[in-house]
């Protein structure tokens, strides 16, 4: 393999709070060296970066992919196409699929689909409980030896409190986290939209902001209970921040992540019943949005993730109540952070942080940095270039963006996995 | 007009002139001299995801009288893939050039997304918990009737605001014409934040009752007891049923309306029901066909030249 070097680049790297010009040098798929005077070796290709940031490759902390059981959506391959598009080399997959990554030979099944694509590593959750269906607890050590990252149930809350104790106990046991879908079941069951005037005037089942509160409440109260550690995905609301600041303060093994749309849009994203923007949990109110940009800003939320949801037409064509929901994120995921970045809430550096090493950090991947011998997963990219996101012109497979028709700044140029390019160029 | 599927945003003077024409086709109704060919030609289909023999016998009594050809369609909503009927349907509707589709179905906007994959002018005849236009305009009617305007009227709402779609319609009308609009019923049978829709919110019956003009009666449908929202009928009926002694803290002379099927004993006694001076129930029914016959016409002029 040629030796590579990415001349003329603003090396960015959050791991290790490097943010200069200079120029990196890839051998043999790994990080061989970077700095600010390096030269060409005899025989290096060299890639003219323009001043173009070169960051690590995003690691995605979630993501549904369409295997199994939902080829008709998305498959490995085809969301491998719209992560490398999106700078994406690494994204832990959701277990809620059917089957359920509830046994350890789906575990290694789904990091050989990830391998065999070449471009993106996949780290399965495994299921907390069998078949994700909510009652008994899934061999959790077994999958954590087959190399599975966390455990969670997916899209679907870890309803009864005594599960959710012996879930934390029992994975505290070999240090691992359960993340949850903090909704709570009962308050949620059969809602589509945030309760408020919106879900009012439409005439849409409500859920109550707070229901995503309450189970984060809960669910502290078990992890100080415990000393097992709980992560809450997509955190969406003002109350449910508090809580976790608090935890945090307090000490305690609380993280969380949140995703684009719930710091980018609001609930009038689903006026004129936009099924695309259904989501779960569903849009907030503007006063929530606010409360989750601060959050990313302060330190409260860990890490942003895609929460990519993969739907065909026929999920979403249908009344508001009925469609599916769930959004498309990976070929998003870094543009819409950036819009924090251009708007002046986060700075740049923090903004690559929450996509890179904060995630590798949660789920223990050996990825998120630019260091000398860690594998050159590389994403370079514009932060200033304009497009403008279509729905049917999107890579990968599903199209259902609740992003569909936003004029965003920010462009992935090109993705490297192990030195060898997967996008662009 | 192409199509009506909400109150919600529609212009006071549009609501106004819709309520004119269906004024004249009350008293064409009622001389007998309906004109037959206003609408000879056009096909109008009622599909109903939903039963309501009401609703859609006012509906297809409407298109008669003004010639339309008539053809009712009642899909089961039991099948599992119901999402899919219902744009499979409309591929078929189109496929067969009708010019009216009238659309009732148990989920809030499904004839908006008819609407989108259709030709025909698309009405609402209730959509989920979204909105009943009709219903609003023709209790509408019925209240111009007696009262000469809803300008400065206080209307009372009451009972199961939360799943009814003719309260929402209702909301959205009578504020659009200068009314003042109360909703009044328990807390958990309220939507969430419904004071921003402009209702001033009552849970008492008494107070929200309180010199109104009118007093519009809900139906209150048994799941909602099953379903642990109210404990049992005969406590609704104490708190929240219309007998003579509720009805007492009205303007004397106030109109009571249902929009039915009613549910008597449990949201309305049979003798305010049946009050021959103050209730207005039956002729709401007969303010519904003509309404529709005005929406029929206004939403044909449209159909092909939008």
């Amino acid at each position: 393999m040629t030796d590579l070097l990415f001349a003329d680049a603003r090396l960015l790297d959050p791991a290790s709070g490097l943010d200069a010009p200079g120029a990196l040098l890839v051998r043999d798929g790994r990080i061989a060296d970077l700095g600010s005077n390096l030269g060409r070796p005899d025989g290096a290709v060299a890639i003219d970066c323009g001043g173009a940031v070169l960051c690590p490759g995003l690691v995605d902390m979630r993501a549904e992919l369409g295997e199994p059981g939902g080829e008709h959506r998305e498959t490995v391959a085809s969301a491998a196409a719209a992560a490398a598009a999106g700078g994406i080399t690494t994204l832990a997959a959701l277990p809620d699929s059917r089957p359920a990554i509830d046994d350890p030979a789906l575990v290694r099944l789904l990091r050989a689909r990830g391998e065999e694509t070449g471009s993106l590593t996949v780290l399965p959750y495994g299921a907390v409980t069998r078949g994700c269906r909510g009652e008994e607890l899934a061999e959790l050590g077994l999958l954590h030896e087959a190399g599975a990252v966390a455990f969670t149930d997916g899209a679907r809350a870890i309803g009864p409190a005594r599960l959710m104790r012996t879930a934390l106990s029992y994975a505290a046991g070999f240090g691992a986290r359960i993340v949850q879908h903090p909704e709570e079941p009962g308050l949620a069951a059969g809602g589509a939209a945030t309760e408020g005037e919106l879900a009012t005037r439409l005439g849409l089942p409500g859920i109550p902001a707070a229901a995503e509160a309450i189970l984060v409440a809960r669910d502290i109260a078990l992890a100080r209970l415990t000393g097992g550690a709980v992560h809450f995905a997509h955190v969406s609301t003002a109350a449910a921040l508090d809580l976790i600041r608090a935890a945090k303060a307090e000490g305690l093994a609380v993280t969380c992540d949140t995703a684009p749309p719930y710091f980018d849009l609001n609930e009038t994203a689903i006026g004129d019943w936009r099924t695309y923007a259904k989501l779960s949990p569903p849009l907030r109110a503007e006063a929530d949005r606010l409360a989750v940009v601060a959050a990313l800003a302060d330190g409260t939320i860990d890490a942003v993730a895609s929460d990519h949801a993969p739907r065909d037409p026929d999920d979403k064509r249908l009344p508001f109540a009925q469609a599916s929901a769930g959004g498309t994120g990976l070929a998003t995921l870094l543009a819409v952070t950036l819009a924090q970045v251009h708007g002046g809430a986060l700075p740049l550096a923090r903004a690559i942080e929450l996509l890179t090493a904060a995630p590798s950090r949660l789920l223990g991947a050996a990825a998120g940095t630019l260091a000398k011998g860690a594998a050159a997963d590389l994403c370079l990219f514009d932060p200033d270039r304009a497009w403008q996101v279509t729905a049917g012109r999107l890579p990968g497979k599903a199209q259902n963006t609740p992003f569909d028709g936003r004029a965003l700044e920010g462009r992935v140029i090109g993705t490297w996995k192990a030195g060898r390019r997967v996008f662009g160029g | 007009m192409r199509h009506l599927l909400a109150i919600e945003g529609m212009h006071p003077p549009h609501i106004a002139a819709l309520l004119d024409l269906a004024e004249s086709y009350v008293l064409l109704n009622r001389s007998g001299q309906t004109p037959r060919d206003r609408l000879r030609g056009r096909t109008l289909i009622n599909l109903f995801f939903e039963d309501s023999t009401r609703t859609r016998t006012s509906f297809e009594l409407a298109g008669k009288r003004l010639g339309a050809d008539v053809i009712n369609m009642t899909v089961a909503t039991s099948s599992v893939n119901k999402g899919e009927t219902l744009l499979d349907t409309a591929a078929t509707l189109n496929a067969m050039n009708c010019d009216l589709l009238v659309v009732r179905h148990g989920a809030s906007g499904a004839p908006a997304l008819l609407a989108q994959k259709v030709d025909a002018g698309v009405i609402n005849a209730g959509d989920g918990t979204h909105e009943h236009p009709t219903q609003a305009l023709l209790d509408a009617l019925t209240i111009r009737r007696h009262r000469g305007t809803l300008e400065n009227l206080t209307v009372a709402i009451c009972g199961d605001v939360l799943h009814s779609r003719v309260a929402r319609s209702n909301i959205h009308l009578l504020m659009a014409m200068g009314a003042r609009v109360r909703v009044v019923g328990p807390k958990t049978l309220m939507p969430g934040a419904v004071e921003r829709l402009g209702a001033a919110v009552f849970h008492d019956m008494a107070a929200g009752l309180a010199d109104a003009d009118v007093v519009m009666m809900l139906r209150l449908q048994q799941e909602r007891m099953a379903r642990g929202l109210v404990p049992s009928a005969r406590e609704y009926f104490r708190f929240y049923g219309l007998d003579a002694a509720k009805l007492a803290a009205a303007r004397p002379g106030a109109l009571v309306m249902h929009p039915g099927p009613m549910n008597r004993g449990v949201e309305i006694d049979s003798a305010i029901a049946d009050h021959p001076q103050q209730s207005v129930i039956r002729e709401q029914v007969e303010m519904g066909v003509a309404v529709r016959m005005a929406v029929l016409d206004v939403l044909s002029r449209g159909v092909g030249n939008a």
